[in-house]
């Protein structure tokens, strides 16, 4: 039995729990990368639970740091524009091929923009993923402005009528003002010709409480509206982005567990919410 | 949030000295304030708990000296650093050349953390000291790994061994093997072998680079860490440790404004020294690794170093000499050289991050995030409209003469009057930096930071460290299917 639900029973009825119990369950938190804030918030709301509906109390205390926004991608009635940011290394450039591949699965078209043009064979790597997972790649000259090839890629999707664009972006660090402005940039200038439905922001489930800071950031600067959480498949279990869901309200929609195109998934709370807990 | 922590520090360190006489029950209330502190900073919780032990412990030896005298808050905060310090600079070390070249240098570390940029900063680092490294391609897994170490290797200048194409395609070991025979032959003394990612829990692959470990044998593993890492830094370590093994560590992407507690995580708990730190997109962003920057970082009290290195990297040099120089006449700080100093933090990059990495920014802090970046562009249309004699000196500024300048600016009065009594605060601050070195005293109390800690965080080095053991906590996957297969199992 994990510590989650030993915890429970404890609670449940005449509780039981002493303050070991309490320390065991802080650490589980603390250790998923709830961050204390969280955590302390959490384990304070859990300290009132009383009687024999501890598992729905807990599970709703939790459950209520979610966001409720919806976990779909919102489509647009023109080509539905993705675009993908993030800090460096998280799995953007994966996830892009990755959501490229699980929507046409279901039989969408769907073509790449390489606007990563920054860093070393960033272009190269999403035009290998292309040719994968079988979806064209628009990419511009080498050293082209982002912007450029992005506005390019929205022009040509356009006349194409694609179902879907997914922008790769490069990856920037958010204390970055001129790199955050450039994204600014790409976003206002693919708006010419096609609405941005989704920014999705990828964050890599090590990641700690730094998280918080690269949401915030991110989304002042190009309204996310939903999270990419990619390494669930290592002993990392991504609690960072709960706290992202509940300090900044912004749903977590998918989820990537590993290097290949098919280690993708829609976001599950439940599971995500025990994978947090069940140690 | 965003400085919790160092809010929370001073915080604590203030209320401690309020007190005047410091008990142990004062103790307790600060070492909790450090805890939560710790935690913020992504320090892991078994290691958090080590540390505040030993601080307590040591607070306590020392209160009886403490009893007297205004600075018990100094002695603890001393204590603090000290241990921070002690553990992030243990057994800090330079790599290790080997007697018979070439040296050989292994990266490995979590996908994503940073190795393929790193491996050319490295080969660059040495070069430039008159070495003659290869890089070696043996990341032949990510899509165009391979490619991105030639493109690396091809603008520092290092030519790299890459006979496999990658994507899937070659054998990394083979690669490796293969390179060291070739770095002979070309006599390179030394080989920088990059390797694909890995995650700590998957055993196939961690296999993967021990055996290229065992036909490479490197002089040096560097386990390479992203320094926004939060609390799997432990169980990662821990696997790379106990698998492939390492000798020292890398922390990149220090260039963001993570706290960076997984540097002091995989410090105490791995005993390896870090030895590099990365810090920047560009492959001359790079440096050895300072355990004193570290610990301040860490305490959320600011990074002055790396601060002051960074201005000096902004602000063209010439405009600095020129600075310089009338500071040396005597000549006063005007508005011309406040705009200069605004374009060149403005090309430094967030305001709000420079702010940050000053010493007790938390009080600071809403100042800090209501800083609008347009404001540069706004005073920069306002100083331009004023006439030389004004930018000297913008007493002469009167009425009607602002009224001009807001009308010529497109801006309003007030505008213009925010910008005239905020460079009259810079003025006078910079009239004190001159009379003494660094930031004025006031300046700082008004940060709430204690009194001498500016010393503190000049800081000094100390050696020695005992690489602690710590709680084994077995690694299971953070993928609900897989864990649920690895709980049957
Ligand atoms: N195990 C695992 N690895 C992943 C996952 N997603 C991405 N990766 C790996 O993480 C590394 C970085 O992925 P990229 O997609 O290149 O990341 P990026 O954000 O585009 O990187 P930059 O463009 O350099 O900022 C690669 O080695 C990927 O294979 C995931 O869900 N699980
Ligand atoms: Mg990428």
């Amino acid at each position: 039995m994990g510590i989650f639900s030993q915890f429970v029973a404890k609670i449940k009825g005449q509780s039981t729990a002493d303050p070991q119990d309490w320390q065991e369950l802080e650490a589980e938190l603390l250790g998923a990368d709830l961050g204390p804030t969280l955590t302390f918030e959490i384990i304070r709301s859990a300290k009132s639970i009383k009687g024999d509906d501890a598992i729905a109390s807990l599970t709703q205390i939790l459950n209520s740091h979610l966001s409720a926004k919806p976990r779909d991608l919102i489509m647009s009635n023109d080509v539905t524009v993705v675009m993908v940011v993030g800090v460096n290394g998280t799995g953007k450039t994966t996830s892009v091929a990755k959501l490229a591949a699980y929507l046409k699965s279901s039989g969408n078209s769907v073509v790449l923009a390489a606007a990563d043009t920054f860093r070393a064979a960033a272009v190269d790597q999403l035009q290998t993923w292309g040719k994968r997972v079988g979806v064209d790649v628009i990419a511009g000259k080498e050293g082209a402005e982002p912007a450029s090839v992005a506005f390019d890629a929205a022009t040509r999707t356009k006349e194409l009528n694609s179902d879907y664009l997914i922008i790769d972006t490069a990856g920037r660090l958010h204390n970055k003002s001129d790199l955050m402005a450039e994204l600014e940039k790409v976003k206002r200038v693919v708006e010419k010709t096609l609405a941005v439905s989704e920014v999705l922001l990828v964050i890599d489930a090590t990641t700690g409480q730094n998280g918080i800071a690269q949401a915030k950031i991110f989304a002042e600067a190009v309204e996310v509206t939903g999270l990419i959480i990619t390494k669930l498949d290592g002993s990392a279990r991504g609690g960072v982005a709960l706290a992202i869901e509940s300090a900044l309200d912004i749903p977590i929609k998918f989820i990537g567990t590993g290097e290949g195109d098919t280690d993708f998934a829609l976001f599950e709370p439940s599971s995500y919410l025990s994978g947090l807990i069940s140690d | 949030m965003f400085d919790s922590l160092s809010s929370k520090l001073t915080g604590a360190f203030t209320s401690l000295r309020s007190r005047g006489k410091i008990t142990s029950s004062d103790i307790d209330a600060t070492c909790s304030d450090i805890r939560a502190a710790l935690l913020e900073s992504d320090v892991a919780l078994t290691v958090v708990e080590a540390f505040i032990e030993a601080i307590r412990a040591k607070s306590l030896a020392a209160l009886p000296t403490l009893q007297s005298g205004t600075n018990q808050a100094q002695v603890i905060f001393e204590i603090v650093n000290t241990e921070l310090i002690e553990i992030l600079g243990g057994a800090g070390r330079r790599v290790r050349f080997a007697k018979n070249p070439p040296t050989v240098i292994m990266l490995a570390g979590l996908q994503g953390a940073g190795k393929t940029t790193l491996a050319g900063k490295l080969a660059k680092f040495y070069a430039d000291q008159g070495n003659t490294p290869l890089l070696v391609a043996s990341d032949l897994q990510r899509p165009n790994a391979v490619t991105q170490l030639q493109v690396v290797g091809e603008s520092v200048g290092v030519p790299v061994f890459a006979p496999e194409p990658g994507n899937g395609v070659g054998n990394p070991m083979k690669v490796a093997e293969q390179s060291l025979a070739y770095a002979k032959t070309k006599l390179y003394n030394m080989v920088i072998v990059d390797t694909a990612g890995r995650l700590g829990v998957d055993t196939e692959l961690m296999q993967q680079v021990i055996d290229i470990r065992n036909v490479v044998k490197p002089d040096e593993i560097l386990f390479v860490v992203d320094a926004m890492m939060g609390q799997d830094a432990v169980r990662t370590a821990k696997a790379f440790q106990d698998g492939v093994g390492f000798d020292g560590v890398v922390l990149t992407k220090l260039d963001g404004d993570a706290r960076g507690g997984a540097a002091l995580s995989i410090a105490k708990l791995t005993g390896k020294p870090i030895m590099f730190s990365s810090n920047g997109e560009k492959l001359t962003d790079f440096d050895i690794f300072y355990p004193e920057r570290m610990a301040s970082r860490i305490l959320g009290l600011g990074d002055v170093a790396t601060l002051a290195e960074q201005a000096k990297k902004a602000f063209d040099g010439e405009a600095t000499a020129k600075l310089e120089e009338k500071f040396a006449r005597g000549d006063d700080f005007t508005l011309a050289d406040f705009l200069e100093q605004l374009e060149a933090m403005s090309k430094m990059g967030s305001m709000s991050k420079l702010l940050g990495m000053l010493p007790g920014a938390g009080a600071m802090k809403k100042q800090i995030e209501n800083f609008d970046e347009s404001e540069i562009v706004r005073t920069k249309s306002i100083v331009q409209s004023m006439t030389p004699l004004e930018r000297e000196d913008p007493k002469v500024l009167n009425g009607s003469r602002r009224a001009r300048i807001a009308l010529g600016a497109g801006r309003k009065v007030q505008d213009v009057n925010s910008l005239v009594d905020k460079f009259t605060a810079a003025q006078k601050i910079m009239r004190q930096m001159r009379k003494g070195a660094g930031m004025p005293p006031a300046m700082a109390q008004g940060m709430g930071i204690p009194a001498g800690m500016g010393a503190a965080i000049g800081g000094h080095q100390h050696g020695g460290q005992k690489g602690q053991q710590l709680a084994k906590k077995k690694s299971k996957s953070g993928n609900p299917a897989k864990r649920a297969a690895q709980e049957k199992g």
